[in-house]
């Protein structure tokens, strides 16, 4: 390893080949990752200033902030230093390999020679006995031995007649290491990759819109400077029926710059156009723990609805290598453009049939005189003690809709209709009136990436995987059989040695089951 | 629920066969040691059917298909689970090494942890599973990283056995066990505390109150400072205590009749075990179900981020042994640490940090 050389560049690769560097980033990447959990990342001032008043105290606090904030450990997973140590990692496992992989080859494809009688005996897994048949028989039990253990063994007579038979294999499980090795350098490479040439960004996409923009955390602006840029393109690019190309002109700039801009805002533009024709939620019985959540995406690309999706967790949409997740949901601020859409059946048994409306609107039931006329709209109803409606989340738990039914005489009857709960569909004269949805106030929280180093990644994680089973479960096995005739008895001498760089006791009683069947086959 | 039943039998053979198993160190009577792996067999039985069992109940009620119902989602089924695959990791050492004295070692912790599940009052209802778990990895990914502890745990034990009977006072590895210990001791004692006051507090069983309102209250987080430090001293103290009377352990282990070779060798074989399986199970199956699930298969979240560090711990471990030839204390100690950073990974992260990671806290 460390050569006597005193040239610069064996210097420096020196450095970089010594294990005493490996346990100093392993160290470093280690205690530093520790402090990166406890401090939240990316988060807060007021969230991370209170962890510090649990670890130092009030007082303490704001300075400790301060100083934590400089090193950049607010966000230390992407500071400076955290990627040069994992840089130094990455070529530290480099140099490390080179410099010790020659060595390894040269074992690896040494060929096996004959041992000697002398040299067996000192092999770490070694045996002797005496037989009373003759050589040649012997020989041939022990070929058969060796090839059903998988050996294919090579031959060596001595001038008295003694023979040896010599056989290795696994020797390139011993490169099993040096694929661990590489691989974590593959995966290394795929997220730089990724980091180049992909993004990560966030889209929360109401029900009936669509867009060819996300939106990803902008690197150097603030929070308000952002704000306001990106409200600035947006409505540009709004009034251009989002059209990056026609935006641009109608700012007087070219599309690049243009494109340019909106990436510093974090503003990412797509080749093509993503709506969100519905969304979903199931629920456990009737509780309000989400079993699943879906959304109905549609791609539209130049124009033409290409792929419609339903997208859930675990479930993605892939377009062009852009991937889109299904993280979370929401409702809009605005609720007055909902539309409720109501099943209808008529208290004499008829086909149901659909209605679409708004709050305000109202439509007849077929075959009565009755009117039905949407009222209201509550997102998540519940009753107070006082029999009072009220919202009680701020998610659509319970859509209802309040609705008056009047049939020209008299004064109408109000009443709930909650599409979780069709025992409140009935209406008094018999017909049902069914809350299917109440569509358009519901957004679908994307988390939208693209990183084509993904694959890569993959790769790495298939060879990692390859090189652990041969590193650990698979050694370079030698063994050596020798048979010496012995003239005074008409017997045979018999001696195993054999060996292996790992899990000896394994391949130790697979060595001695060999020996006890040419013993057996001896008698 | 019929899996209970069977739970609670697991549960009531363990804690019998830990005291069988430490009469047999005490006698060294065959019969005595046959019928301490008898009760252990019978409770792994017991616990088997009821892992099963809580399966099959899972599955009807979520309706999510076989693979995706599999009992692994919150801290009480995943604590079963370790509890079952250490006294499986057990019981094949027991029977390659014909060896019953370990098993006053295993037991207790198994004991442990299952009483510690019926004390803390977790709960042990059948969980609805969020979006995100409905996932086959979870299958791969969880049972996987379970296996990969257990077999953590036992490197550790054998690990720390080893330095016990090795270390003397005034060595550094004397130290750095009886602290380790020590601080193992107190934490727990101060959780106890903690759970007698919860349960005191007569509130519904659930992990996530405790775990917010109760947790190190009493003792390192409690509003008043002179509690605080009265319980910085009274660690300090345990600690001093394991120190001081250290050797009295010493002896009771070097009663087990087991080799310090034998141990250090248990040691590596768990970690080469271990090591392999957690790569594959924890951190790449973890990935990609991650990926798939959120589109980002590292996001350095604290669940992660603990899982490398144990990671680095062990790459530590396996290269030190090779390259460097360290055997003995030096490596016993960082076997002992990597488990430190796995009871961190599993527990630490959700009980004191937050992440992703459903189970333990929300």
């Amino acid at each position: 390893m460390a050569s006597k050389s005193n040239s610069i560049s064996d210097k420096v690769w020196s450095f970089f080949s010594s294990i005493k560097l490996a346990i100093a980033i392993f160290a470093l990447i280690g205690l530093t990752s520790i402090v990166g959990t406890v401090i939240e990342q990316q988060a807060s001032y007021e969230t991370n200033i209170r962890v510090l008043y649990h670890l130092v105290g009030r007082g303490l606090a704001p300075s400790a902030y301060r100083v934590l904030d400089a090193l950049g450990f607010m966000n230390m997973y992407r500071s400076w230093w955290f990627l040069s140590l994992l840089v130094l990692f990455a070529v530290n496992l480099l140099v490390c390999s080179i410099d010790r992989f020659p060595a390894i080859w040269r074992i690896m494809h040494a060929p096996i020679k004959p041992l000697g009688a002398e040299k067996m005996m000192k092999m770490p897994i070694k045996a002797e006995f005496r037989l009373h048949v003759a050589p040649a028989a012997v020989e041939s039990t022990a070929l058969a031995g060796m090839k059903s253990a998988g050996f294919k063994a090579a031959r060596h007579e001595e001038g008295d007649g003694a023979v040896e038979l010599y056989a290795q294999k696994h020797a390139w499980s011993r490169a099993g290491v040096y694929l661990t090795h590489l691989s974590i350098l593959i995966i290394l490479a795929g997220a730089v990759a990724g980091i180049l040439f992909g993004f990560k960004a966030m889209l929360n996409l109401p029900e009936g819109y669509s867009t060819n923009v996300v939106f990803s955390r902008s690197a150097d602006l603030s929070d308000q400077e952002e704000n306001s840029i990106r409200a600035s393109l947006m409505g540009a690019l709004d009034s251009a029926g989002g059209d990056i190309a026609r935006a641009a002109q109608a700012a007087n700039e070219d599309p690049a710059a243009f494109k340019k801009s909106m990436e510093q805002a974090g503003l990412i533009p797509l080749d093509f156009q993503v709506s969100c024709q519905q969304f979903q939620v199931q629920y456990y019985g009737q509780t309000d723990m989400p079993k699943a959540y879906r959304s109905l995406l549609t791609v539209i690309d130049h124009g033409k609805p290409v792929v419609s999706k339903w997208v859930e967790v675990n479930h993605p949409l892939k377009y062009k290598g852009v991937m889109f997740y299904q993280s979370s949901y929401g409702l809009v601020d605005d609720l007055s453009n909902g539309i409720a859409v109501l099943s209808v059946k008529p208290p004499d048994g008829q086909q149901a049939e659909t209605e679409r409306l708004k709050i305000g609107q109202s439509f007849q039931i077929p075959g009565t005189q009755e009117t039905v006329r949407l009222a209201e709209f509550n997102p998540a109803l519940a009753f107070d003690d006082s029999g009072k409606p009220i919202t009680y989340s701020q998610m659509m738990t319970n859509p209802a809709v309040r609705v008056e039914i009047t049939d020209g005489k008299g004064p109408g009857v109000s009443k709930w209709i909650a599409q979780r709960y069709p025992e409140t569909w009935r209406l008094p004269d018999g017909s049902t009136v069914g809350l299917q949805d109440f569509w358009g106030v519901q957004y679908t929280g994307l988390q939208v990436r693209k990183d084509p180093g993904v694959w890569i990644v993959y790769l790495g994680c298939i060879t990692l995987a390859l090189g652990l089973v041969v590193a650990f479960f698979m050694s370079h096995k030698k063994i050596w059989i020798r048979i010496e005739p012995e003239q005074k008895r008409k017997g045979t001498r018999l001696m195993i040695a054999a060996t292996s760089n790992k899990n000896r006791p394994a391949f130790e009683r697979a060595v001695e089951k060999l020996a006890l069947e040419l013993e057996k086959g001896g008698k | 629920m019929e899996s209970s039943l069977f739970f609670g039998l697991s549960t009531m053979a363990y804690i019998l066969a830990m005291v069988v198993y430490i009469t047999y160190i005490g006698f060294r009577k065959k019969a005595i040691g046959v019928s301490a792996t008898g009760l252990t067999v019978f409770g792994f039985a017991a616990q088997t059917l009821a892992i099963l069992l809580r399966w099959k109940e899972f599955y009807q009620m979520s309706g999510l298909g076989l693979l995706r119902s599999i009992p692994l989602t919150n801290l009480y089924e995943s604590l079963v689970f370790f509890v079952w695959c250490l006294i499986l990791g057990y019981l094949i050492v027991e029977f390659r090494y014909k060896n019953r004295s370990f098993g006053a070692f295993v037991t207790p912790v198994a004991a442990l942890a299952l009483l510690f599940i019926s004390l803390s009052g977790m709960s042990t209802q059948i969980e609805p599973l969020v979006p995100a778990l409905q996932s086959n990895w979870l299958l791969a990914h969880v049972t996987l990283s379970f296996i990969s502890y257990s077999a953590f745990a036992l490197s550790f034990s054998t690990g720390l056995m080893y330095l016990v009977v090795t270390t003397k006072r005034g060595e550094g590895a004397y130290m750095f066990w009886t602290v380790t210990l020590g601080v193992f001791g107190a934490v727990l004692l101060a959780m106890v505390i903690d759970f007698i006051r919860f349960k005191g507090a007569g509130l519904a069983p659930g992990s996530e109150a405790f775990i917010k309102n109760f947790l190190f209250k009493s003792t390192y987080k409690n509003g008043e400072t002179s509690v605080r430090l009265l319980s910085y001293l009274a660690t300090i103290l345990i600690v001093f205590v394991t120190w001081r009377y250290g050797g009295a352990l010493k002896k009771i282990i070097e009663g087990f009749k087991l080799q310090p070779a034998t141990l250090d060798e248990i040691t590596y074989k768990s970690v080469a075990i271990g090591f392999p399986i957690f790569t594959l199970g924890s951190l790449i199956f973890g990935a990609i179900w991650a990926n798939q699930a959120w589109g980002v298969y590292w996001s350095w979240d604290p669940k992660e981020t603990w899982s490398l560090i144990t990671w680095f711990i062990y790459a530590f471990y396996l290269h030190a042994r090779f390259l460097r030839g360290w055997r003995g204390h030096k490596i016993s100690m960082v076997a002992v640490m990597g488990f430190v950073a796995v009871i961190f990974t599993y527990l630490g992260v959700n009980l004191l940090l937050s992440g992703l990671h459903s189970y333990g806290s929300q």
